[in-house]
């Protein structure tokens, strides 16, 4: 019996919601005094991997098929089912990206597994009840939930778990080949295309968000924006309209209908704070919301407030975030 | 082509969520129900798609007879015709398997839903009902057009970028903004809804394979402290000194 945690590779790398996952997959091994398997797929180098004993992480099956670069659903699953098996794993744990949830869910189809995903605990596990937290009514609430299968899946909401790093601890890697057939890429995408993030930190990973709304004015205004995440590291993001009338393109856009964030800080500039747009934004740790009007609903969400015209408020974070030592 | 659309009643965006019976059930007192917003877009774009090529839109509700005011609002945009599985949907697999008992009987071309609930966030139910038909499910997607009459060609978002896939019909799919623009019904749309089919049918024998056992809500924040805009650097200050996260 073992815990098994499927990491996803960006550009050689690990995705920093795997290293999360990772250590999430980890401590619940630990907690059931039993060790955890990482299973890894397509672009991701073999000394990251050793580096997931950082995690807690005791091994690494990697499946290095080229096909796999890119995401193909049906041939992920199959690798990670094989993995499943071999390790005769009973919690698989995946980071809630589209792609961890999607085979996630997949797999507790063919394991014939319970599934919960947007999970932002660590399971209690008492009186054979495996019973994980996750996030439900976009933010509104949590919801306790008994998984009742034999096997658990879990999918960890991002930037809900601190990741652990002791450092010397490695990973031993081996390999791992699933026999896939064509069938398996009968659904595989045509073309990946990924875009020019800025600064290269994904949005739906960031630690910090910097984020802009109609109050904003103008796309002329906006290397305001880019500025200040610039110097703090950070993601951009907008709201809803901005990306509707085309100042922003629509993957930068927050919300309910939009990405759903958790950095450790968000700041708002010229964003009113209507509810829809905070259910995208309402886990992060620390906001800053900065408005001309003290009326402003996002004020009652924020943790740090500024009352004035963004367009001169923004240069002055600017240069007092130029300031700070690095 | 023959197009299943799956909808699912939730709260209205606004509603203040609120538990009862010691924090084990949601409280539905007061709240306004409504088709979840993304599955607007899965409907809009089948009737778009029907339009433009022929067929029929069946919706499907999982659910109980309160849905039912959502599911006529659905013949009201322009579906053909509607089935509710008339069941107290437990969990997201117990909804996938009515889904799939459903699609398979129905032998639908395509089965659309929208990305994501917005009560329970599962962001599941288009992929294992996908994986339950054996057919493939592209999630959430963005764009859906037609190749010719068995192809369609999807874009679906990834962290950081999208993939552009082309499937056989049938397939599944869920959709997300900017698919298409929803659509609201409008009068005429309203008075046919009322004539359209709407069948109710028993739920095929499922199991739920989770038990919510509790709810709770976030803290609250501790309330705003405000830093004069002449001195707003003072912010990034306080960011690292005393929020830390800087
Ligand atoms: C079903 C549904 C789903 C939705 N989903 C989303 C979603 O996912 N994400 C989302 O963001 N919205 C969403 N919305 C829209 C949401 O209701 C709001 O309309 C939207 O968030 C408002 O965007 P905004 O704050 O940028 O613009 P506005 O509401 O126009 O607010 C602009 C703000 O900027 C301030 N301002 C103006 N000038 C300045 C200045 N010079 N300096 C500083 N402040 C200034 C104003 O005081 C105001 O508060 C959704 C709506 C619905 C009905
Ligand atoms: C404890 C509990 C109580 C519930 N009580 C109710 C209730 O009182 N009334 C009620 O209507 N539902 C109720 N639900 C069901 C809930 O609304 C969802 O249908 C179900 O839990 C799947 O949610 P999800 O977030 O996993 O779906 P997701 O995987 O996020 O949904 C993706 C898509 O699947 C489709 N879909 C999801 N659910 C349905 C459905 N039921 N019918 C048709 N298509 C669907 C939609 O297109 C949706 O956009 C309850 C669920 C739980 C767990």
């Amino acid at each position: 019996m073992s815990v098994l945690v499927f990491v996803e590779g960006l550009n050689g790398e690990i995705k920093k919601s795997s290293l999360e996952a990772a250590t999430y997959g980890g401590q619940v091994a630990q907690a059931m005094g039993t060790s955890a398997t990482a299973v890894a797929i397509g672009d991701v180098n073999e000394d990251a991997l050793a580096r997931l004993g950082e995690q807690g992480i005791s091994k690494v099956l990697y499946d290095a098929d080229d096909r796999l670069k890119q995401f193909v659903a049906d041939a992920y699953v199959k690798v990670i089912a094989k993995a499943a098996q071999q390790e005769n794993a009973k919690v698989l744990v995946f980071s809630n990206s589209n792609i961890g949830a999607a085979v996630g869910s997949k797999l507790a189809v063919r394991l014939n597994g319970s599934l919960a995903t947007n999970v932002t605990e660590l399971p209690k596990m008492d009186g054979g009840n495996f019973i994980v937290t996750r996030g439900v009514f976009s933010g509104k609430a949590f919801a306790d939930v008994n998984l009742t299968s034999d096997v658990k899946i879990i999918a960890v909401k991002k930037n809900s778990t601190d990741i652990t790093s002791n450092a010397g601890n490695t990973a031993t890697v081996e390999k791992l080949s699933a026999d896939l057939t064509d069938a398996e890429f009968a659904a595989a995408p045509k073309e990946t295309v990924m875009q020019d993030t800025s600064g290269g930190v994904l949005l739906q990973e960031a630690e910090i968000v910097v984020s802009g709304g109609r109050g904003m004015k103008g796309p002329e205004n906006w290397h305001l924006i880019e500025e200040l995440a610039k110097e703090l590291g950070a993601a951009t993001a907008c709201s809803k309209p901005v990306s509707d009338i085309g100042w922003r393109p629509h993957h930068e856009h927050v919300g309910q209908t939009g990405i759903t964030v958790s950095p450790n800080l968000y700041i708002a500039a010229g964003i009113s704070g209507a509810i829809q747009h905070l259910a995208g934004v309402n886990s992060s740790k620390v906001i800053v919301v900065i408005n001309k009007d003290p009326e402003a609903p996002f004020f009652k969400a924020a943790d740090y407030g500024i009352v004035g015209d963004a367009l001169e408020v923004l240069p002055k974070l600017i240069e007092a975030a130029k300031a700070l030592d690095k | 082509m023959k197009i299943l659309v799956c909808i699912s009643n939730v709260p209205d965006t606004t509603s203040k969520i609120n538990f009862t019976g010691d924090n084990k059930e949601f409280d539905k007192n007061g709240v306004q129900f409504v088709i979840n917003p993304w599955d607007e877009y899965a409907l809009t774009r089948a009737i778009e798609l029907k339009e433009a090529k022929g067929g029929s839109v069946t919706v499907l509700n999982v659910g109980e007879a309160d849905a039912e005011p959502n599911i006529r609002k659905a013949l009201a945009i322009g579906a053909d015709d509607a089935i509710r599985v008339n069941a107290h949907p437990k969990d997201a697999y117990f909804v996938a398997q009515q889904i799939t008992a459903i699609a398979k009987e129905g032998g639908y071309d395509m089965i659309l839903m929208g990305k994501e609930s917005i009560d329970y966030n599962g962001f599941q139910v288009h992929n294992m009902v996908g994986e339950m038909m054996g057919i493939p499910s592209v999630t959430p997607a963005f764009k859906l057009d037609m190749v010719d009459d068995s192809t369609a060609r999807l874009e679906r978002e990834i962290e950081g970028g999208k993939e552009v896939v082309e499937v056989k019909l049938p397939f599944v799919a869920s959709a997300q903004q900017p698919m298409c623009e929803p659509r609201i019904p409008n009068m005429r749309g309203i008075m046919t809804a009322r004539t359209k089919p709407l069948k109710v049918v028993e739920p095929a024998g499922a199991e739920a394979k989770s038990e919510y056992v509790n709810y709770s809500k976030p803290e609250k924040k501790s309330g705003v402290k405000m830093i004069d805009a002449e001195n707003a650097g003072e912010v990034i200050k306080l960011l690292r000194n005393e929020a830390k996260v800087l």
